[in-house]
């Protein structure tokens, strides 16, 4: 694996750091006029999710971490495990729960989703920003009233639960934002 | 697409050009003479955290890191009060705070020491409008590094001082177990001390001894021997840095040898010592307080900007 020099440490570039792989959020060149060069880094830990904030001397390197970012398609869950395909290859990984943690309640069969490998196997699997999903569970629609702005849960299929406005019924298809959980609008279809 | 335009918006070329002005009209007021020296030299610095952009050719160039060696050989021959307003270079500073290309302002007072020049920074920056009228602390180095870690930097051990680098860096121990002391006061005062220093213009005076750099050493009343350097910090962000300035020639060959091997020591080139320099201290510098303050970062304090490509009119430099 390539070497490298805090100089090249840049957001999303991915180091090994006390024997875990870590993503680069942030690089802060600090220096006193006169004295020794520092860079201020925070990093997340891609296997605990923590975030870090270490310094070094300017000029210190790190090994970099075998990881690599690859859109796959979610096939099934049996049970214990989630298994994952590569389109294009159809080379197949699983995954359990620990990895794929809150990704499973954004994710239905066939969809895409980016499954994060180190050294080949799954480290982290990450749905797409924006889902569109139908509502499965949720109270009765309550017509005219879409000025109020109020809002009820709504269950999803693939079981995340969710706040939507009170005019929607089982089987409308709704956009979420899987980053922060919220609903976005009614889909189209 | 190619980003061919100036970085710096319309007001902040505006108000870099009043700045200047505002420089050079303090010091013409004051019979401070302009000097326009070279930025191309042919040696660099010994410094062992700075290193000069050097230009290829036979011999290589040195592109100034500062134009103090020119300035003090000049005042050798002609002592009077000197300033240099003007662009100045270090390779591989880059950062919120750091461009490798920079305006520098750099002045000398011949037969002054460090707190008459003191007096002098804070009246200039009470007329750039970067102090108020309130006058503005001077800190001991010591005292603000007690305050903050409870250690004293003159007295403590290398070794305590280590561990609390590595603490403060969030390293291992063991990475820091060789780590020259100036390197260890650099990063503790860095990430602890200057966080805590207030707001507005502060000096931050008596240096440990370590830390000299191109300053006179001299004993406290309790017979600790401490820099007569300064720095300058304004909303805790380093602007200046000023000495008492080291005139033995002798003791300048000193320093720079020692410098010598500290670079060797951690593996970097050694640069020869200006003999130009030494020759003009042998020859007599008059007894003078120096300071250099960054430009740049005080017009990003006039404006508020967070990072220096804010203030540069070009920022690919």
């Amino acid at each position: 694996m390539a070497v490298y020099s805090t100089s090249e440490f840049r957001s999303g570039l991915k180091v090994m750091l006390d024997g875990d792989p870590c993503s680069i959020l942030e690089n802060e060149f600090v220096k006193p006029g006169k004295g020794q060069a520092f860079n201020r880094v925070r990093m997340r830990n891609l296997k605990t999710g923590r975030v870090w904030e270490r310094t070094f001397k300017s000029g210190d390197s790190l090994e970099g971490a075998d990881v690599v970012d690859v859109t796959m398609q979610y096939l099934y869950n049996d049970g214990e495990h989630w298994h994952f395909m590569t389109p294009e290859t159809f080379e197949q990984c699983q995954a359990d729960e620990m990895i794929v943690g809150d990704a499973a309640r954004w994710l239905r069969e066939q969809d895409n989703c980016v499954v994060t490998l180190y050294n080949g196997a799954p480290l982290a699997v990450t749905p797409p920003n924006h889902v569109e999903l139908e509502i499965a569970e949720t109270d009765p629609g309550m017509r005219g009233d879409t000025a109020t702005g109020g809002t009820k849960p709504a269950k999803l299929v693939t079981g995340a639960v969710v706040k939507v406005p009170l005019f929607l019924n089982v089987g409308d298809v709704v956009r979420v934002d899987t980053r922060t959980g919220e609903y976005l609008s009614r889909a189209r279809e | 697409m190619t980003d061919w335009r100036p970085s710096a918006p319309r007001d902040a070329l505006v108000r870099r050009a009043r700045l200047l002005a505002g420089i050079r009209a303090f010091f013409a007021a004051r019979a401070v003479l302009e000097i326009d020296v070279p930025v191309l030299g042919q040696t660099g610095v010994t410094d062992v955290h700075i290193d000069n952009l050097v230009v290829a050719g036979e011999p290589p160039g040195y592109l100034q890191s500062s134009p103090e060696y020119f300035l003090k050989r000049l005042l050798a021959v002609h002592p009077q009060p000197v300033y240099y307003l003007g662009k100045a270079f270090r390779a591989g500073e880059r950062g919120r705070l750091h461009n490798p290309e920079f305006t520098l302002l750099e002045w000398y007072r011949p037969g002054w020491d460090d707190r008459q020049l003191m007096d002098e920074v804070e009246t200039l920056l009470r007329n750039l409008g970067a102090a108020g009228a309130a006058p503005c602390p001077r800190l001991d180095y010591g005292t603000c590094f007690r305050d903050a870690l409870g250690l004293d930097p003159h007295a403590a051990a290398d070794s305590e001082l280590r561990e609390q680098a590595a603490a403060a860096a969030d390293q291992p121990a063991v990475r820091w177990r060789d780590e020259p002391r100036a390197i260890c006061l650099d990063l503790l005062f860095s990430l602890k001390v200057e966080p805590r220093l207030p707001t507005g213009v502060v000096f931050v005076t008596a240096y440990p001894a370590c830390q000299a750099a191109l300053a006179r050493v001299v004993d406290t009343p309790d017979g600790v021997p401490v820099a007569r350097r300064f720095e300058v910090f304004l909303n805790r962000v380093e602007l200046a840095n000023g000495y008492w300035e080291l005139t033995d020639a002798d003791e300048q060959r000193r320093r720079f040898a020692a410098d010598g091997e500290l670079r060797a020591a951690l593996g970097k080139p050694v640069r020869p010592a200006d003999e130009r320099l030494l020759a003009a201290l042998a020859a007599g510098l008059p007894d003078c307080a120096g300071v250099a303050l960054g430009v740049d970062r005080l017009l990003m304090q006039l404006l508020g900007a967070g990072h220096i490509r804010d203030v540069l009119t070009f920022a690919e430099g």
